[in-house]
């Protein structure tokens, strides 16, 4: 008893001697879509520095920056990643906290895939049409009614006459909140039109997803989707293109308004469904946490985000030589975001 | 009546036995045993076909888990390597002055020699595009190795010897059979001339599979090859050691309070009622509670296995505390008379006497305990600890991850070769688990005793 009573006091000790030391590792939170490419600049930066490796948690866009807008301090972290771009009320949060200077960064582009079993036979498919398959509610007759469409073939005769299957990320997912806006959203315009609606309405008719069976939310796990699609060959998948890649020998992306979703589509923007990636840098914490300044220029150098660097090795897609040379300079010279540039 | 069963009731035979004369009374009861028996051996034997049905299903449940997840993760036991003669010149590794310095050598480009080692085994493929492809063979990993080689024997420069690395995944799953080369060339990550090229350093006897160290001396990493469980194990060591050092003694001192001290009132017995909701909370309102106390008020780093220590602590306590009391109420109260008859206090009572003989039950229960606390994920979350981190933590304040947590991540990685590593894990976890049982199990059967 002597001995553990003794144990718990170093214990203690130890806690406390170790809390009021500084920390010496970045800290990440933030996107689960980012965090794939982030732990590998992230591992790479501890390889070749002198510095230990970053630790990246995946919370969530959202919850990254809530995590991120706390405050000053080693207890906050350092960067945030976000498939999506901060709100102006998120940098209102961070001002509210104390944290003054924040850093944009882009770091470059993923597209969002619709894919089958490669077993499957070709599938194109139009964003309204898949907004009419997928919408809880669609226009018949000019007046909103609950989703009637149970085959492709209901939609329009060039499609095949199979069930509607398509398994796709829960709300909480950044991918979710992606396909809603850049497929439901702009899928939706046409076939709204002439329909009287509030402003309110319209935006819930466009972004509501149908909840009879038709689309299934599958949870995060993309490999658990594939599962599903290799014993429902009828059935598709939303995916983040870093999983196409990786895993295109098991399935295969349907093209979008005619469009294949490969590498050089999404890098060229003829594929209509992709988005930018961001992180976000306290700018507090440079030059106060080791190695923050490499971390970003590993970051934005041209053998980690560049046309043939390792990230693009990992799926993502990279930005143009203009963008990338913006978004470095905006990361050396920690130029702060504010309000004006959110507008 | 003849009955076919030895163990039917004969009442002449019984009444032959006994001398005595058989009422018709009588015999018409033991007609109505007799004729219900038949019925009441289907029904027991139904009843115990039930018992055995529900055990084979568990047993096949068990056997399938176990099946799929061995079938899967077997592969990652094994890695495979390409062995290459490798020359690196005193130029690459001399500074500007042509001295090779410590700073020389950490600086240096050793992707260089060994794309090069590479090329001399391919002089034929000479574009830049097909080069890249070549280099694809590769694991990143394999500059990294090559330096901590020239850094550890420097003598190692302007000579030939022969280094050996992992190769990266793809080509890695693709030994190990898991590409299919029918599909068309497009659709999978090896392309025809890799698959080629690879094929020929196999028939030159460069390629060998051994047995994969590195999943158990690496911590976690983006490429599949090099990525390891070590950190993990490491994590959830420091994690369980700060959960047993703190719950194993306030648990047991709880329950000898409880047990010996206590008195039996109102408030004895709504500590025993919270006590019992207390093992039945949900785990992730204990990551919660660590998040909103040991984070934010006392201001403990996040995804430090100290944090993650103290949330299992509240997890497991009820456990340790529930099976500390039942093993102290099995201790018979004629040794604490007996002890207290020749003299002995209440202390010495209990110290010298019912602790010892109750403390086989209490380790049971708190190996029990800690193998709950090891397969634990949930109140992790919120601490942080589900977490990418590369480096070993050297102690319970650095920050780590532990081992069902890697599982989690590796499971949700995309590439093709975490599909075993996750597998992998999942039997070292098992293993672990099953130690950890079989040695509560050792325990009660070598120093229970009954009374």
């Amino acid at each position: 008893m002597i001995k553990k009573t003794i144990a718990l006091a170093a214990l203690a000790t130890v806690a406390a001697a170790g809390a009021a030391e500084a920390r010496d590792q970045i800290r990440i939170v933030g996107s689960s879509t980012v965090y794939p490419f982030a732990t590998v600049v992230a591992e790479n930066f501890g390889k070749t520095t002198e510095f230990p490796t970053p630790v990246i948690e995946s919370t969530g866009s959202g919850g990254g920056l809530k995590l991120f807008c706390a405050g000053v301090g080693t207890e906050h972290p350092d960067i945030t990643n976000a498939s999506r771009r901060i709100k102006a009320s998120e940098l209102e949060m961070c001002k509210n906290n104390g944290v003054e200077g924040v850093t944009e960064v882009r770091v470059g582009y993923d597209g969002i895939v619709l894919a089958s079993d490669k077993s499957a036979p070709e599938f194109s498919v139009s964003r309204e049409q898949l907004w009419q398959a997928l919408a809880a509610q669609v226009p018949v007759d000019g007046k909103l009614v609950d989703n009637p469409n149970t085959k492709w073939s209901d939609i329009s005769s060039d499609l095949p006459n199979a069930e509607i299957e398509v398994l796709g990320p829960p709300p909480t997912s950044g991918t979710r909140d992606a396909f809603v806006e850049l497929v439901m959203e702009e899928g939706c315009e046409a076939p709204l039109e002439g329909i009287e609606l509030s402003e309110d309405a319209h935006e819930a008719a466009c972004a509501t997803m149908r909840e009879d069976g038709a689309f299934i939310e599958a949870g995060e796990n993309d490999n658990l989707i594939v599962q599903k699609l290799q014993a429902n060959p009828n059935a598709l998948g939303i995916f983040g293109y870093s999983f196409l890649e990786q895993n295109s020998d098991a399935i295969k992306g349907a093209s979008i308004d005619g469009e294949k979703p490969t590498f050089e589509n999404i890098a060229s923007g003829a594929y209509p469904v992709s988005r930018p990636l961001f992180f976000y840098v306290k700018n507090a914490h440079v030059g106060t946490i080791p190695g923050m300044d490499a971390y970003l220029d590993e970051f934005t150098s041209p053998r980690a985000w560049g046309p043939d660097g390792y990230l693009a090795d990992k799926g993502l897609i990279p930005m143009d030589e203009a963008e990338r040379e913006k978004f470095r300079d905006q990361a050396t010279n920690l130029k702060g975001l504010t309000m004006d540039d959110l507008k | 009546m003849a009955s076919p069963n030895p163990n039917a009731y004969d009442p002449a035979a019984a009444a032959a036995a006994e001398g005595t004369a058989v009422s018709t009374r009588t015999r018409t009861t033991a007609d109505i045993v007799n004729a219900g028996l038949k019925g009441r051996y289907r029904a027991e034997k139904r009843f115990r076909m039930y018992g055995v049905i529900a055990i084979a299903a568990a047993l096949m449940m068990v056997t399938t888990l176990f099946v799929s997840i061995v079938s899967k993760g077997y592969t990652a036991f094994a890695i495979t390597s390409i062995s290459l003669p490798v020359t690196v010149e005193r130029d690459l590794v001399a500074n500007a002055e042509g001295e090779i310095t410590d700073r020389s050598i950490a600086f240096a480009n050793y992707a260089a020699p060994l794309r090069a080692a590479l090329e001399a085994q391919f002089p034929e493929v000479e574009s830049r595009s097909e080069r890249r492809a070549l280099y694809e063979i590769l694991s990143d990993g394999a500059s990294f190795q090559l330096q901590r080689m020239i850094e550890e024997n420097p003598d190692l420069i302007g000579r030939e010897f022969t280094m050996t690395s992992p190769v990266s995944s793809d080509f890695d799953v693709l030994n190990k059979g898991q590409i299919d080369l029918t599909v068309p060339e497009n659709m999978r990550r090896v392309s025809d001339a890799q698959a080629g090229w690879f094929e020929a350093l196999q028939e030159r006897g460069l390629i060998e599979t051994t047995f994969n160290t590195n999943l158990f001396t690496n911590g976690d990493s983006r490429q599949p090859e090099l990525a390891g469980i070590w950190g993990a194990v490491v994590g959830s060591f420091y994690t369980l050691m700060v959960t047993l050092l703190l719950s194993f003694p306030i648990g047991v001192a709880a329950a000898v309070y409880l047990e010996e001290f206590a008195p039996k009132n109102k408030w004895t017995d709504l500590i025993e009622v919270n006590i019992n909701n207390l093992a039945a909370v949900p785990s992730i309102v204990f990551g919660l509670l660590g998040l909103a106390v040991f984070l934010q008020v006392f201001g403990l780093p996040r995804s430090a296995p100290v944090v993650g220590g103290l949330v299992l602590t509240l997890m497991t306590l009820p456990t340790i505390i529930i099976a500390s009391r039942a093993a102290l109420k099995s201790v018979p109260p004629s040794i604490r008379e007996a002890a207290l008859g020749v003299g002995a206090s209440k202390l010495q009572m209990i110290t010298h006497h019912v602790l010892p003989l109750a403390m086989p039950g209490m380790l049971t229960g708190t190996i029990i305990g800690m193998a709950q606390a090891l397969g634990e994920t949930a109140p992790l979350l919120m601490i942080g600890m589900v977490a990418f981190v590369v480096d070993i933590p050297g102690g319970p304040m650095d920050p780590a991850t532990v081992l069902p947590v890697q599982i989690y991540l590796w499971a949700d990685s995309p590439e093709r070769a975490f599909v075993a590593k996750t597998s992998a894990a999942i039997m070292v976890l098992l293993a672990f688990l099953v130690f950890m049982n079989a040695a509560a199990v050792l325990l009660r059967k070598k120093f229970e005793r009954r009374w």
